[in-house]
């Protein structure tokens, strides 16, 4: 009887003794998280660099290898390179017009006010709410018959009611309705991530500048603005990735339209590899967002290592 | 310092007219919602109208809606469930794991978040067609969601973790605890607001979800609400608009009111993971 009980107990002893190794137990946590990790991003990558080698098309397993062909056809493809162009725009404008509000809004936030709750609520909406769905939204603020903007337009006097915008459906307006909603929805993401930011500033360096007489625009240009800058760049960075490498409100406001004008890398790679099937050319076009998103991730590391040694 | 009248001049002025630009297409939404259905193109309407509740009728009666919404529940509350097993532990262990391997661990893992669904959809729809055979099927969804609320889950429970006492766990391990021990009796007890931060976030990704979703299933009853309203409520140039405006306004306003309640947990998340 006794016996018995020794041996489970010593059992039990060695199994609570592995657990109690640290880097055992560090290795037991981890693991899971690693092989899914694993098996869901880093497959499929993996995946997709070797589909961009061969012809495979949706629906069968067969796929030759092709070499670069998949590559030397998309870069002399004129609806490819408008593409690249286009993700570009889109990208580089919207994040602009983003830091520049989200900067400003933030600083707004800072302190406590009356209806500051409310407030937050607001600006907050576009970012909580579902971008494909809202993108629908936009679709009907577009119309060109009923448009919203438009009624605004006219009542102002800014244009006369017989030459109100054709938002979507003409290539230079509609490229910058695109834009416009990809900067109204990351604002809210920018002003929280410089929220964050901000708040981890130490209050001792706003108790310094204003002992050492800094104030006003002085104390925001030598003081405030240097030590915010890394989170702008946070900011930035976050936002190129989330806008280069989107596709909804391109997809659903324009699907690319109209002829290829506001075509993005994404919706691109979509129209190629879903809608005709050609899988192995889509992976090629999508994988041109490889060299951004590294350039992201070194600028990241960096941050990363800066934010250490401070 | 900054005089107290001075600052909120500065905020109103900042605050309110950006909350008005931010907000007006939900405003404009509500507004459409309940309008009837044929005078939404009438000019002399556009605000003066007798509404109606008849679009809501006909988004629960007429349309597949109420599906979507439980389509992206239930593979919501299941890829919660499997980011919450998967992500708890690793999240500890790389909170407490001290120097440079902890570190670097952290940061590559959250690096995969940045890896986008539209680099990874057309090798995903290889394997979801002809490996796993799960094609138009909702768990597609589930299997392939947690690529990236792991990863994020990861990110925000480590600062959640960093900022509970190594003491408290000491004096657990002390008292004859064992370490598995103190993290299921100690440190996942305290840490409940942070993760129900990251069911939050995390339910709030998958509803947000569009490319896997749209690329993986392809019948109107197994879609999620993201893809069902803009594929299956647009019905070749015909568009309810009253009808879909309603579809979109009732998701958004709840979830943006978690949303709202929860930031300043996520912050302190999201930033106990960068800066500590």
């Amino acid at each position: 009887m006794s016996a018995v009980a020794a041996v489970g107990g010593s059992r039990r002893t060695r199994l609570r003794y592995i657990t109690e190794r640290r880097g055992f137990l560090a290795t037991l946590l981890i693991s899971p998280a690693v092989l899914f990790i694993l098996a869901l991003v880093g497959v499929p990558l993996v995946l997709a660099v070797y589909l961009s080698f061969t012809d495979a098309q949706a629906g069968s397993l067969s796929g030759r290898w092709v070499g670069l062909a998949n590559f030397r056809h998309a870069v002399h493809d004129p609806i490819f390179r408008g593409a690249l162009w286009h993700t570009f725009l889109f990208t580089a404008i919207s994040q602009v017009v983003v830091i520049l509000c989200a900067g400003l809004i933030a600083h707004a936030f800072i302190r406590k006010f009356r209806g500051r709750w409310a407030l937050r609520f607001f600006i907050l909406l576009p970012w909580a709410a579902p971008i494909a769905l809202t993108a629908i939204g936009f679709l009907w603020f577009y119309d060109p018959q009923a448009s919203i903007f438009n009624w605004f337009l006219v009542k102002l006097h800014i244009v006369g009611a017989s030459h109100v915008p054709n938002w979507l459906g003409t290539p230079k307006a509609a490229m910058s309705s695109i834009i416009t909603v990809q900067a109204w929805r990351t604002i809210p993401f920018a002003v929280v991530i410089f929220l964050a930011g901000i708040s981890s500033i130490p209050q001792e360096v706003d108790d310094a500048a204003a002992i050492d007489g800094a104030t006003g625009v002085r104390k925001f240009w030598y003081v405030s603005l240097p030590l915010q800058l890394p989170i702008a760049m946070v900011a930035v960075l976050f936002g190129i990735v989330f806008t280069a490498t989107d596709m909804i409100v391109p997809f659903i406001l324009t699907n690319g339209g109209p002829f290829n004008s506001t075509q993005v890398l994404t919706t691109y790679a979509f129209q190629t590899g879903i809608n005709a099937g050609n899988i192995g050319e889509g992976a090629a076009v999508a994988l041109f967002m490889l060299p951004v998103l590294a350039l992201v991730v070194i600028g990241m590391l960096v941050f990363a290592r800066r934010a250490e040694v401070t | 310092m900054k005089s107290g009248w001075r600052y909120n001049a500065f905020s109103y002025t900042v605050a309110i007219p950006f909350a008005i630009v931010l907000a007006f297409p939900f405003v404009w939404m509500a507004v459409t919602s309940f309008k009837p259905e044929a005078q939404v193109y009438d000019p002399t309407k556009v605000w003066s109208f007798h509404p109606t509740l008849a679009n809501y009728g006909f988004l629960f009666h007429h349309t597949d809606y109420l599906r979507w919404i439980r389509n992206s529940c239930f593979v919501g509350l299941l890829v919660v469930l499997i980011t919450l097993l998967v992500a708890m532990p690793a999240g500890y262990a790389l909170a407490r794991l001290s120097g440079r391997v902890g570190r670097s661990m952290g940061v590559g893992i959250f690096l995969t978040y940045l890896v986008p669904p539209t680099l990874l959809f057309l090798p995903l729809s290889r394997v979801i067609a002809q490996y796993l055979h799960l094609s138009d099927r909702l768990w597609a969804l589930v299997v392939v969601y947690p690529s990236f609320t792991i990863p994020f889950a990861i990110w925000l429970l480590m600062g959640f973790f960093k900022t509970i006492p190594q003491e408290l766990e000491d004096a657990a391990l002390i008292d004859g605890c064992s370490r598995l021990g103190s993290l299921v009796r100690i440190v996942f007890p305290i840490s409940i607001p942070g993760i129900l931060t990251v069911v939050i976030f995390t339910f709030s990704l998958v509803v947000n979800e569009f490319v896997y979703a749209i690329t993986f299933i392809s019948s109107s009853t197994n879609r999620t609400l993201t893809v069902g309203v803009p594929t299956d409520l647009i019905r070749g140039d015909l568009f309810n608009w009253p009808g879909i405006m309603a579809a979109i306004l009732i998701p958004s306003i709840p979830l943006a009111l978690v949303y709202n309640a929860f930031l300043n947990r996520f912050i302190a998340g999201f930033t106990g993971g960068a800066f500590r």
